[in-house]
């Protein structure tokens, strides 16, 4: 039974991080298409919980979303099982495109495609940062947006490491919790 | 020495990439580009490009790639082991404690300030990308030579489809590669 598990577990992963385009959201939805409502391993509130988990941890979301349900349906040989199906396709993969990438980064075609999609790359992120600042700017709190404005200032005009500013906004983060405790108290 | 180097730049870039997708891009330039000089901006650019057009997450499609173009396929496996270690103690501390106390709030606090952090890097890598599509020579400026009109095109093409026609990103990359190739095809080398 439990062999049983584990291989259903990797056979999971490995074909959704195979087929799944567009990110670690469509694999964690993916996966609790899956365990949720096909196999009724997991049950709703429970997943949302784990999704929240996965998405709040540093890291690929894909990869974090197969360590929750791992763990979930089979403790540590569970994440390794997960783990291992989600990681082997983008290794193989990305293993022959790098091969290939050498061969072909002469060819005046390859080049001028990969020229082109440089703007489209550039739309594609920029489209999503406009999405995501606007959810942002939502919220109307002046500490998020003041963060937001900062870090562009310290990231792009003063090139602060990126680690350096990761942390100073989660140290902010921190502070908000223990204020807003500590004012629920008083 | 280089397995090492590979395994603990992207066990960084494991460790700090809050938010997931895109996230990480700022964290693999700081890494790949400015600390080990393993990528010109013009292979980290591609490297995105193709990313982009291929299943999994970014970050362990980064490891791979770097990792072999450094140091073959060891390479890749100690940078991709480097960058799934982070998650992996992370997330299985956090699923243990979920079991036992069920309580996700601070976590959610934490990431609520981290989230206009990593929107504003993600900015400035994405505009790390357009920039010099545009401006060949390095420097921003607007004299007729110094700019390149096609790129500007084509992004302008890519926004009107992606925010008004809700098209697919993958479909709207390749349509701007394939539009520079027919541009090369008619007049080589322009």
């Amino acid at each position: 039974m439990n062999k049983k598990i584990l291989s259903n577990i990797f056979l999971s992963t490995l074909y959704l991080s195979s087929f799944t385009f567009g990110g670690g959201y469509v694999i964690v939805t993916l996966l609790k298409k899956k365990f949720v409502d096909e196999l009724h391993w997991i049950d709703q509130q429970e997943m949302l919980d784990l999704v929240a988990i996965a998405q709040s941890s540093p890291g690929a979301i894909a990869v974090n979303g197969a360590i929750v349900v791992g763990y979930k349906l089979a403790g540590l040989p569970g994440v390794f099982c997960a783990v291992l199906g989600a990681v082997i396709p983008p290794f193989v993969i990305l293993t022959v495109i790098s091969f290939f990438y050498t061969a072909f980064k002469e060819n005046l075609m390859i080049q001028a495609m990969l020229n082109g999609m440089k703007a489209g790359v550039g739309a594609v992120i920029l489209s999503v940062v406009y999405d995501m600042g606007g959810d942002v700017v939502k919220e109307k709190d002046p500490l998020l947006i003041i963060l937001m404005a900062a870090s562009f200032i310290a990231a792009y005009f003063y090139h602060v490491n990126v680690i350096f500013i990761i942390l100073t906004a989660a140290l902010a983060g921190v502070c908000k919790t223990i204020i807003r405790k500590l004012r629920n108290e008083a | 020495m280089t397995y090492l180097k590979l395994f603990w730049a992207f066990f960084q870039i494991g460790a700090f990439s809050f938010g997931g997708g895109y996230a990480a891009m700022p964290l693999i330039k700081q890494q790949v580009i400015t600390t080990y000089h393993w990528l010109t901006m013009n292979d980290f650019t591609d490297l995105i490009t193709i990313s982009q057009m291929t299943p999994g997450p970014i970050a362990i499609n980064s490891a791979t790639f770097v990792g072999n173009q450094i140091a073959g396929i060891p390479g890749a496996f100690f940078a991709t082991i480097g960058c799934i270690l982070p998650s992996c103690v992370f997330v299985t501390f956090l699923s243990w404690a979920y079991n036992r106390y069920k309580n996700l709030s601070i976590l959610q606090d934490i990431l609520e300030s981290l989230r206009p952090a990593v929107v504003s890097m993600i900015a400035v890598a994405g505009i790390d990308i357009l920039l010099p599509a545009v401006f060949p020579s390095g420097s921003i400026s607007f004299l007729s030579d110094q700019i390149k009109l096609r790129p500007v095109l084509y992004f302008a093409a890519a926004v009107f489809l992606l925010r008004k026609k809700k098209k697919d990103p993958i479909l709207v990359m390749v349509l701007c590669g394939i539009a520079e190739i027919v541009v090369q095809l008619i007049a080589p080398g322009v």
